[in-house]
């Protein structure tokens, strides 16, 4: 190609396409923790502000969601992220919590600190709360939704277009305010995985 | 808008979950379909984030974690573009997080065991939000490609990773930018997961020399797109909403 000063100054095509498409997905891999919670990287955060961790926690009765991310072989994910949206006590999602959590670099274990959501009564739902998974391995965030097993659950219409058999990989069973709720990646008790 | 019908995502877009090449799919692919939730069931909204809570610095990662009067070794670059909805409709006060390894191709990161040096001067986190036209911008220097375990000699192209807000938590995205030119990208099988090559492409930041700062920085573009409203809520929405 020959030389052209016109080209030194050129601005850039744009890299979408045309029609315009969502821009593609791709693994968050190992090492997300740099660039959204690099404390627990080993970095010193260098700002001002923790966007996972300064956020109050609105009234209700709280609540810890427990559990691990775990692979076709039971093996457990030490590098997951999941984030975590839901109504607020009353149901309302203009006033909607989101939480954000990795998984324990040893154990696997994460840990969100909630509040039990509510229900807007016209809707028929039974409170719930959406659970976003990334991870190596993972080219898409997995959706999925926590149920709690002390609430009427025979009459929501999510759970209505879940097989039967598979109903119990969505709800978790709380003690003194923790609810235990493992992921199961894939295997007998695959987990159900949403598309909104 | 966080209340608004957001059209279903096309799958066929997006990387295959279950891809051989990129070992670790093995095990933690889905086995089982996802379940279609109807719009009319769907929740809304999503975080949101002020902008008081971003420093400008923030979005620097040249400077950001380096020793007063230092910077980042690396080629310096200017990462910049729009964030838009699968309508066009530029997205604003979007909060977008990056993360990236060094020059050298390493992240610091304390399970990163990769020989390559650390620089003390580079952290490789930044973060930013969009402006009131959907406009973002980082400073950052060029990542090096690196060597990852998947069973063979393979080696990632030169990435940036994007994680993405829009105003509603159904458009959560994460995805990587990848630099126009690096011969990594066609025998990258975590890129290659994607089977469009248009969509790959989407994902290719373009050398801009519009935006380059001469003696200073060289500038690369890169557009980005969340899900938008259904088509028929787009086409019939009242004048102005
Ligand atoms: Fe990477």
């Amino acid at each position: 190609m020959a030389y052209d000063p016109a080209r030194t100054t050129a601005p850039a095509a744009t890299n979408l396409p045309e029609p315009i498409k969502e821009t593609p997905s791709q693994t968050a891999g190992p090492f997300i923790h740099v660039g959204i919670m690099c404390a627990t990287a080993g970095i010193t955060p260098p700002f001002g502000t923790d966007l996972t961790t300064n956020r109050d926690l609105p009234a209700g009765e709280k609540i810890t969601i427990e559990g691990r991310i775990l692979d076709g072989e039971g093996a457990v994910a030490t590098e997951a992220v999941i984030e975590s949206w839901q109504a607020d006590r009353a149901g309302s999602f203009a006033r909607g919590i989101w939480r954000r959590a990795a998984s324990d670099l040893e154990t696997g274990i994460f840990r969100i600190e909630t509040v039990k959501p509510g229900t807007a009564p016209d809707t028929g739902l039974a409170p719930h709360i959406a659970l976003w998974i990334v991870a190596r391995g993972l080219n898409n965030g997995l959706l999925t939704q926590l149920y709690f097993a002390e609430d009427d659950l025979t009459s929501d219409p999510i759970l209505a277009l879940v097989p039967e058999a598979r109903r119990p990989t969505l709800i978790a069973s709380g003690r003194d305010g923790t609810y235990c709720f493992d992921v199961h990646l894939q295997g007998p008790h695959e987990t159900v995985f949403f598309d909104t | 808008m966080s209340d608004e019908p957001l059209q279903p995502r096309d799958w066929s877009w997006h990387p295959a979950s279950d891809f051989p090449a990129y070992r670790s799919t093995r095990l933690r692919a889905p086995r089982q379909p996802l379940i279609a939730i109807p719009e009319a069931l769907r929740d809304t909204g999503g975080p949101a984030f002020g902008h008081d809570l971003i420093a400008e610095t923030d979005a620097d990662l040249i400077i950001n974690s380096a020793t007063a009067g230092e910077s980042a070794i690396g080629e310096r670059i200017l990462i910049h573009g729009h964030l838009l909805d699968e309508a066009a409709r530029p997205i604003p006060d979007a909060l977008i997080e990056v993360w990236q390894a060094n020059a050298s191709g390493r992240y610091r990161h304390k399970r990163d065991g990769y020989q390559a040096a650390l620089d003390p001067n580079f952290s490789g986190c930044g973060r930013c939000m969009t402006d009131s036209d959907g406009r973002y911008s980082f400073r950052t220097i060029r990542p090096g490609p690196y060597p990852w375990p998947n069973g063979g000699n393979d080696w990632r192209p030169a990435h940036i990773h994007f994680s993405i807000f829009g105003h509603q938590f159904a458009q959560r995205l994460i995805t990587q930018m990848y630099f126009e030119g690096d011969p990594h990208i066609a025998i990258c099988p975590i890129l290659n997961a994607i089977a469009d090559p248009r969509a790959v492409s989407q994902l290719v930041a373009r050398l801009d020399m519009a935006h380059a700062v001469p003696m200073d920085l060289q500038a690369y573009r890169f557009d980005m797109v969340l899900r938008g409203p259904a088509a028929t809520y787009f086409e019939n929405r009242p004048e102005g909403a």
